[in-house]
């Protein structure tokens, strides 16, 4: 079987956690005027930042023009190089700002944030505490849209 | 990241995920996602390809038109490729070092030419390119019979330990082969097939597994379906 798929059939029997329903935020803005930011799961930091622990539950700060970042995550699971490749594979930063150049969102956000996968099945600290407290930073920077990545 | 939604929406965020495990998102169900069956590791699909990536955007930006809870799947599936990504290993020529320790050795000057024109490395969690032939030289030992108890590790941590050494190949690599970016995974699979760091590694692995070290400690040297 292949390692994706093996990861795939792994997820599929593990819990997760359940929401009994969905919040959901209709833009206030059309997408032309949205300020966007990301977040990632790909535990990607600077390399003056704290490294992510095995059981980080925190989040680190990526300002909008850093691109040495350095990939914290602590699952040997995926592909790694794609991102040593290309930052844009998980982290389309380029992308997006190519995307407000055009005027096909109104622009960038001047922050974006990086959380790390590798986390316990209920994710209680990230929904009660880190979770919250990222939204918050995104609500303080004017944010409206978030693209959220997975690795 | 459908859990990130969840609680960025209530704050009143809209949000769209690039969902990469589909039985995932549809038993948690945030606001929008984008279920892209691509490579794990690789949520916007193909490295160095600005029209495919923007075209993920696209697909996940519009989903933001939507008036209820939504989860659409990207047109376009792309498997990891498992075969091995063609890259010649230096070859080895002292006979008094484990093969290994040279080969790491080996493969430092295109460590050095990645470091200096990525600005980066993702080397350096507990050990830098500089410990990573003394790692190796301890695990070729476990291997052979030395224990983990009385050998110790530099970096100590085994699974920070193996990403390290992992990276530092996989960095090394990408610096020795041309053409279109490899495949997701077949730069894993190089590293754990076709090299010796790599077999060295798996063969502590299953030293430590027999050795009856605890199972975290082990297990998470490699991926799990290894």
């Amino acid at each position: 079987m292949s390692g994706d798929q093996a990861m795939r059939d792994l997820a599929a029997g593990m819990p997760v956690p359940e929401f009994e329903t969905t919040a959901f935020t209709t833009p206030s803005v059309p997408l032309g005027e949205a300020r966007v930011a990301i977040v990632t799961s790909a535990a990607l930091h600077r390399p003056s930042d704290d490294s992510f622990t095995a059981t980080d539950t925190s989040f680190r700060t990526l300002a909008a023009g850093d691109r040495d970042l350095m990939l914290g995550h602590w699952s040997p699971n995926f592909d790694r190089a794609g991102l040593a490749i290309d930052l844009n594979v998980a982290y389309p930063i380029d992308r997006l700002q190519e995307l407000a150049d055009e005027g096909v969102v109104g622009e960038v956000a001047p922050r974006h944030f990086s959380f790390a996968g590798n986390q316990p099945d209920t994710v209680a600290e990230i929904r009660l505490d880190s979770g919250p407290a990222c939204a918050a930073e995104l609500v303080a920077d004017g944010v409206d849209v978030v693209l959220l990545t997975p690795v | 990241m459908s859990t990130l939604a969840h609680v960025f929406e209530a704050a009143g965020l809209s949000t769209v995920v690039l969902a990469s495990m589909r039985d995932v998102v549809e038993r948690m169900l945030p606001p929008r996602a984008l279920y892209c069956e691509f490579p794990l590791g690789r949520p916007l699909g193909k490295p160095a390809d600005p029209d495919f990536q923007r075209d993920v955007l696209m697909h996940a930006l519009a989903l933001l038109e939507a008036e209820a809870p939504v989860i659409a799947d990207y047109p376009e599936v792309i498997v990891a490729e498992e075969v091995p990504m063609a890259c010649p290993v230096p070859a080895l020529l002292d006979g008094d070092l484990p093969p290994c320790v040279e080969e790491a050795q080996g493969l430092r000057a295109a460590y050095d030419r990645a470091l200096a024109r990525r600005g980066v490395t993702s080397v350096g969690r507990v050990i830098d390119a500089d410990g990573v032939p003394a790692a190796l030289e301890v695990l070729h030992r476990w291997g052979r019979g030395s224990t983990w108890t009385e050998d110790p590790l530099p970096g100590k941590n085994t699974i920070a330990v193996c990403l390290d050494i992992r990276t530092y190949y996989e960095e090394a690599a990408l610096e020795l082969v041309d053409g279109p970016p490899p495949g997701g995974r077949q730069v894993e699979t190089w590293f754990y097939e076709e090299t010796e760091g790599g077999r060295t590694l798996m063969a502590a692995r299953g030293a430590l597994r027999d050795q009856e070290a605890p199972f975290p400690f082990w297990f998470y040297m490699a991926p799990g379906h290894r």
